[in-house]
């Protein structure tokens, strides 16, 4: 009875730090303060959000070449800079896939696509990847809205685009955009975290 | 009396659904069939789809989510296959879970199935709306694939990573066992 006892208490304790570690892994949370990054652009400088005076927030969008799901939403994307930024809300890309592992997600290929579609944000290379597993990032696209604080850049939001990857005339809910229209008004974010289907993040 | 007659329903149906072909797909109702090569791929969205996860016979269930364009998903494929022709037999039934895109469905998917020459049950899943529905497949599930779903009646796993072929079949015996 004594020895059940135990391994009852043993199983219990297996199993609530196999939780605790899961929480502390898997990233930001809603209303968890970002740290902030230096990552090399494009354009061959380096990029961290301190860099962004003026900014409000951000939208830090980890997205990459290859994946079918990040090509769908490249237009999207260039749209939600051109909207937000002079609002205060730049768009922040970040490859986060090893080159190694995805030969089309190379820095290379990164300043080659950011030319050919003409990006007006900046497409940071998250080196050695070590950038986007703070944040959580699983797969690509996904979104993170960091409304800037005193304490620092506060995540607000955490997912995917809008509700339509496939065809955007058939969008229902901007996730994003009603993220920070509502960070705009100093208002609460009306859905705060969803998922999407995406292509593994490739470390 | 009243539970004989749900028994002979019950029986009737099963009877049915054994008649109505050898895919497991075949009892569920697609949104499109496409067509190519003498491939025949059935679409589903997500309501049509998830009987799929909700099986109780004596069959237990490989579904794995996986695309052409995703590498770590390709690359996993002949393990799938080879758990399929190993255990075909012994009431485990493999699923593969197309997540095209559908304008790539008979340009890239079905060029592929001929090319891999894929023996196991393939079927398209296409649900735009994929936050209205990933939860349902598993509450743990981020949205990126590769991911997979081992189950029967009894017991149900969830994965969202990469397998080696015996790291597969551990998890499949695990299951089969239990």
């Amino acid at each position: 009875m004594r020895t059940f006892k135990i391994s009852a208490l043993l199983v219990l304790i297996t199993v609530f730090s196999a939780f605790t570690a899961l929480s502390s892994d898997s990233g930001y949370q809603i209303d968890d303060i970002a740290a902030d990054f230096s990552l090399k652009n494009v354009n061959n400088k380096k990029v961290s959000l301190s860099d962004y005076k003026d900014a409000k927030g951000f939208i830090v969008i980890f997205t990459c070449n290859h994946c079918p799901y990040a090509k769908a939403y490249e237009d999207r994307i260039i749209a939600l800079d051109k909207r937000y930024e002079s609002l205060g809300y730049p768009v922040i890309a970040i490859n986060p896939n090893n080159p190694a592992v995805q030969p089309d997600d190379s820095f290379d290929l990164m300043q080659k696509r950011a030319k050919e579609k003409g990006f007006t944000f900046p497409y940071l290379f998250d080196e050695g990847q070590k950038i986007y597993p703070k944040f959580g990032a699983t797969k690509t696209p996904h979104v993170y809205v960091l409304e800037k604080t005193k304490a620092g850049n506060v995540v607000k939001y955490i997912g995917a685009i809008d509700d339509n990857y496939s065809d955007e005339t058939a969008v229902k809910t901007k996730y994003v955009e009603n993220a920070v229209n509502a960070l705009l008004k100093n208002e609460e974010v009306p859905v705060k975290t969803t998922k999407a289907i995406g292509c593994s993040i490739k470390a | 009396m009243k539970s004989w007659g749900i028994l002979l329903l019950f029986t009737g149906f099963l009877s049915f659904a054994q008649d109505n072909g050898n895919t497991v797909a075949s009892a569920l109702k697609p949104i499109k069939i496409y067509e190519s090569g003498g491939v025949k791929i059935a679409s589903y969205d997500f309501n049509s789809f998830e009987p799929i996860l909700h099986k109780k016979d004596n069959t237990t269930y490989v579904i794995n989510f996986w695309a052409t364009w995703c590498l770590p998903c390709v690359k996993e494929l002949p393990y799938f296959e080879q758990l399929n022709e190993k255990y075909k037999n012994q009431n485990v039934k493999v699923i593969l879970v197309s997540m095209d895109m559908p304008n790539k469905v008979e340009s890239v998917l079905i060029p592929f199935i001929l090319k891999k020459k894929l023996q196991s049950e393939i079927l398209h899943l296409d649900d735009p709306d994929a936050n209205a529905w990933i939860e349902k497949v598993d509450a743990i599930w981020s949205g990126a694939i590769p991911a997979t779903v081992i189950y029967n009646a009894n017991k149900s796993m969830f994965y969202e990573r990469s397998f080696t072929y015996s790291d597969l079949e551990n998890e499949l015996l695990q299951i089969i066992n239990k």
